[in-house]
């Protein structure tokens, strides 16, 4: 049984591929969904994934600078939110509808 | 033991996303997206980070998704999406195409250069009984030496999306609608 | 002392400066006080350069100051330097010195003009202008300062532009400038191209050294001459100046008599080894533009009726002798022949605003007459400008005059006997002047009315301010001619002076049949002069013959409205043929290529659907294909 478990042991690659099946996750949700907070959920998402195969690898390579960069996803990340929800709130102050598809006003 | 880490921590962080993507109530949205943080700060602590486990939980789950929630509260848009419908043609079949393709591609890459990555855990400090902050001292010497600047840079990159924040939202007199 | 002449041109910018930023609050008089000490303390400046250049030896009288780097761009590299040598600061001294007369007397001639501190504006920019021009110590700062004259120029002679005509003659002088221009911009792109520099002493040197071609020499000197005949007023680009007499009289004191139009003569002897360096037949050329202009407008000045018009035929006139002498490569006569016409052109034209300020605005030497009781400081001085330019010892103007006729007859007799011609002409129309405004019988009772002259109607004399400068101008007039004496070669201070700069150039008449007979020469110069004096008096004081004035030379030679009737007619034809090419032909394609952009970015413009989600689609495509290249490849 212990050696089963050691044979199964989740290496780098597991979490990697993990990280660009949540990628894909996200990037499908941002092209469905037409609420702006679902779409910013979904960034969420991708970002996470990215953070999470900088983790994975920084403890494969033996490298801290990919956590040092996890770090800095972070905060741009929540920089970007907060800009983001800024700018819907101040949109959604001035119509009542709430899907990106009606924000179309920039068509050639 | 880790592969049962890894097991319950995926199928959180997977099934979070899903609900990410298909719920039609932007609430049950957003919760899906906690579920799916707290997966990957689980795994950061598999990975022996355990200052980025911190701050995931933190900044994210408790300020960012409670943010998330102000806003939806805030605007009064808690109304359920009407998922059956789409009205760009072909966007869904194309959406799928894209993000498999991208997982897929991604994947294939992972798989096909395994060989060449190392072993795991050398030069990152494991933290022990002895030491149990030996992760976020190493973490800090180095974005306190070698990326002091572009962690100076941060704080100034939070000021303005703050201050930018306020001047947008802010209710202008002549401008607003007044609702 | 020499670091410090950045000050001379520096002193009436600031001037210029404080009188833009403050003119308002200043007002009447102070700010033409303010003009008046800033031009004064330039030639302070410009005295004490000029006694540092004295002590030194002749070849250290060349003194460079550089002020910046002004544009260094690849091979080309021009500074904003600032020469002080001999010809330059001869230049300064009397642009400065005259200028600083002319600003006092201006006090009170625009004694209530409500423009009064704006006039000072402009005086104040010109004379920082001219001084650049003078100088420079490259071909750029000069034309910087000669665009400055130019436009300063322009502004002045339509300074009371709610008058049509004086609105109309600026933009004539402006436009025959502009071909001047030209001339002078594609002299410089020449110089620039075979020499591979602006600078006076590179381009002097290069001239010197035989490194330009005597083609290239003489192309830059042709174009140089383009621009001096425009500046300068030489045929055929003379017509603007006199109707610059539009201007405030001032203005034409110092702008149209003294300054700017001598810029030309400067520019030549300035670049003379470059003229030296060209064909013989080009000075030929100048020679005889200069010998022509004398002479044409000379017989158009006989039969003027306006005072200022007279003198504004006079200037063209003088201005060409000096040509002539430029031509004749006696740089030392031209520039002699330049500061004494500035004493003397400048006294006359400030006597003439003295009458003119004194009759109440009247200009028409018909309705004078008899004003030398008066005004007795004007008419003295008039009379002695009167004597300096007609050539009567021993007057500033005989001694000038008399150098270029000199090396006009060792060069080319036929030109002398032009200049000759010219000479008594300019004593003959002098006369009449002075007769005319200051002699015979009072004209002006019966005018008085029409001109709208108000309470009292008798001509007055000036105020102390427009009468002082009159005295000073009429003593350096009466001197003037001390600065080069033919007696002996000690005495021609003028030259030992100048050798640094042109001695290279200048052409010596020593041992010539001219050098030998020059007493003869000088003899029947006054004898020149005392004829057309006494011809005058016959015809207009005492009346023994009938006045001939043709209608033709009252008309100009009808040349003016020749060049207006090609420009209007056949001139105007050929515009219109050029703008509609330029409708159809060069509008219509751009036109065309604007309309098929237009419709190809119609059909472009259907992919910006608006629609975020296809955007992020096309990111996710682009980014898949990428993905797949590197895959590929095997770089992933």
């Amino acid at each position: 049984m212990s050696a089963m478990l050691s044979v199964a042991q989740p290496t780098s690659t597991w979490y990697l591929i993990l990280s660009a099946v949540l990628f894909g996750i996200g990037i499908i949700g941002v092209m469905v969904r037409r609420n702006p907070l679902i779409m910013f959920m979904c960034i969420e998402l991708m970002l996470n994934a990215v953070n999470l195969s900088f983790v994975a690898l920084s403890s494969q390579i033996a490298n801290i600078n990919g956590q040092v960069a996890v770090f800095f996803v972070l905060v741009v990340a929540a920089a970007e939110v907060v800009v983001g929800l800024g700018i819907i709130v101040s949109i959604m102050r001035r119509r009542t509808t709430v899907t990106v598809d009606d924000m179309s006003g920039l068509k050639g | 033991m880790e592969l049962f880490v890894f097991v319950v921590a995926a199928a959180m962080v997977l099934a979070g996303a899903v609900g990410v993507v298909t719920r039609s109530n932007p609430v049950h949205a957003a919760m899906s997206l906690v579920l799916t943080l707290f997966g990957i700060a689980v795994m950061f602590v598999a990975h022996n980070a355990h200052f980025l486990a911190a701050v995931q939980v933190i900044v994210y789950a408790g300020a960012i998704v409670v943010l998330f929630l102000f806003v939806i509260m805030l605007l009064g848009v808690d109304k359920a999406e009407d998922l059956s419908v789409e009205p760009i043609t072909n966007q869904r079949p194309l959406a799928a195409i894209i993000g498999v393709g991208i997982s897929a591609i991604v994947i294939a890459a992972i798989i096909s250069s395994r060989a060449g990555l190392g072993a795991s855990g050398q030069g990152v400090n494991q933290t022990t009984v002895d030491s149990p902050d030996a992760n976020i001292r190493q973490l800090a010497r180095v974005i306190f030496s070698d990326n002091v600047f572009a962690f100076e840079i941060t704080s100034v990159l939070l000021l303005v999306a703050v201050i930018g924040t306020v001047v947008m939202a802010r209710k202008t007199k002549s401008v607003g609608t007044g609702k | 002392m020499l670091n410090l002449v950045w000050l001379i041109p520096a002193l009436p910018l600031a001037g210029f400066l404080l009188i833009f930023l403050f003119g308002r609050i200043l007002g009447e008089p102070r700010a033409g006080i303010l003009a008046t000490l800033m031009t004064a303390s330039s030639f302070v400046v410009v005295v004490g350069v000029y006694l540092d250049l004295l002590s030194r030896t002749a070849e250290e009288r060349h003194h460079v100051v550089t002020l910046f780097s002004w544009l260094p761009v690849g091979s080309l590299h021009v500074d904003m330097a600032l020469l002080a040598d001999p010809l330059s600061i001869t230049m300064a001294l009397f642009i400065t010195g005259i200028g600083t007369l002319i600003h006092l007397y201006a006090i009170g001639y625009m004694h209530g003009d409500p423009k009064f501190s704006k006039f000072f504006l402009y005086l104040n920019l010109f004379v920082f202008s001219m001084l650049m021009l003078v100088l420079g110590e490259n071909l750029l700062v000069t034309f910087l300062g000669w665009e400055g004259v130019g436009a300063c120029s322009y502004f002045l002679i339509s300074f009371w532009h709610t008058r049509d005509s004086a609105a109309t003659a600026g933009k004539k002088a402006f436009v025959t400038n502009r071909v001047g221009d030209w001339g002078m911009m594609v002299a410089m792109f020449l110089a620039f191209s075979s020499v591979g520099t602006l600078s006076y002493a590179g381009i002097n040197a290069a001239a010197t050294g035989g490194k330009i071609a005597a083609v290239t020499a003489t192309g830059i000197a042709m174009m140089l001459f383009v621009g001096a005949c425009g500046k300068s007023a030489q045929l055929p680009l003379y017509i603007w100046l006199p109707d610059a007499m539009e201007g405030p009289t001032p203005v034409s004191a110092l702008i149209h008599a003294a300054t700017m139009v001598t810029s030309g003569v400067f520019l030549l002897t300035r670049m003379s080894p470059v003229l030296h360096a060209s064909y013989p037949w080009l000075g030929d050329v100048i020679a005889t533009v200069g010998a022509l202009t004398a002479l044409f407008a000379a017989t158009i000045a006989v039969a003027q009726t306006d005072i200022k018009k007279v003198l504004a035929y006079s200037t063209v006139s003088q201005l060409g002798f000096m040509f002539l002498a430029i031509g004749s490569g006696a740089y030392v006569a031209a520039i002699f022949h330049m500061v004494t016409h500035a004493f003397f052109k400048a006294l006359l034209f400030l006597g003439s605003g003295s009458v003119i300020h004194g009759m109440h605005h009247e200009q028409d030497m018909r309705k004078m007459g008899a004003l030398r009781k008066l005004m007795p400081i004007t008419g003295f001085t008039f009379i002695i400008g009167w004597l300096a330019i007609a050539g009567i010892p021993p007057f500033a103007g005989f001694w000038s005059k008399d150098e270029i006729l000199l090396a006009a007859f060792a060069n080319n007799r036929l030109l002398w006997l032009i200049g000759v011609v010219t000479a008594l002409l300019t004593a003959y129309y002098m006369t009449r002047q002075v007769i005319m405004v200051f002699f015979g019988e009072a004209r002006w009772h019966d005018h008085a009315e029409e001109n709208g002259a108000h309470g009292d109607h008798t001509p007055h004399e000036s105020p102390w301010t427009m009468v002082a400068p009159l005295v000073v101008l009429a003593g350096l007039s009466i001197a003037g001619g001390v600065l080069q004496l033919p007696f002996s070669h000690s005495t021609k201070f003028l030259e030992h002076w100048l050798e640094p700069v042109i001695g290279h150039s200048e052409v010596s008449i020593a041992g010539s049949w001219a050098d030998s007979n020059k007493w003869l020469l000088l003899v029947v110069a006054v004898l020149i002069a005392v004829g057309g004096v006494v011809a005058s008096i016959a015809v207009y004081a005492k009346g023994k013959f009938k006045i001939i004035e043709p209608k033709i030379l009252a008309d100009a030679w009808r040349y003016d409205s020749a060049v207006s009737a090609i420009v209007g007619g056949p001139g105007r034809a050929a515009f219109n043929g050029v703008a509609a090419f330029d409708a159809k032909v060069v509008d219509g394609a751009v036109n065309g290529i604007g309309t098929e952009v237009r419709a190809a970015s119609g059909l472009l413009r259907k992919i910006q659907s608006g629609l975020v989600r296809s955007y992020a689609f096309v990111i996710g495509l682009g980014a898949v294909v990428l993905l797949a290249w590197f895959l590929l490849r095997g770089i992933l």
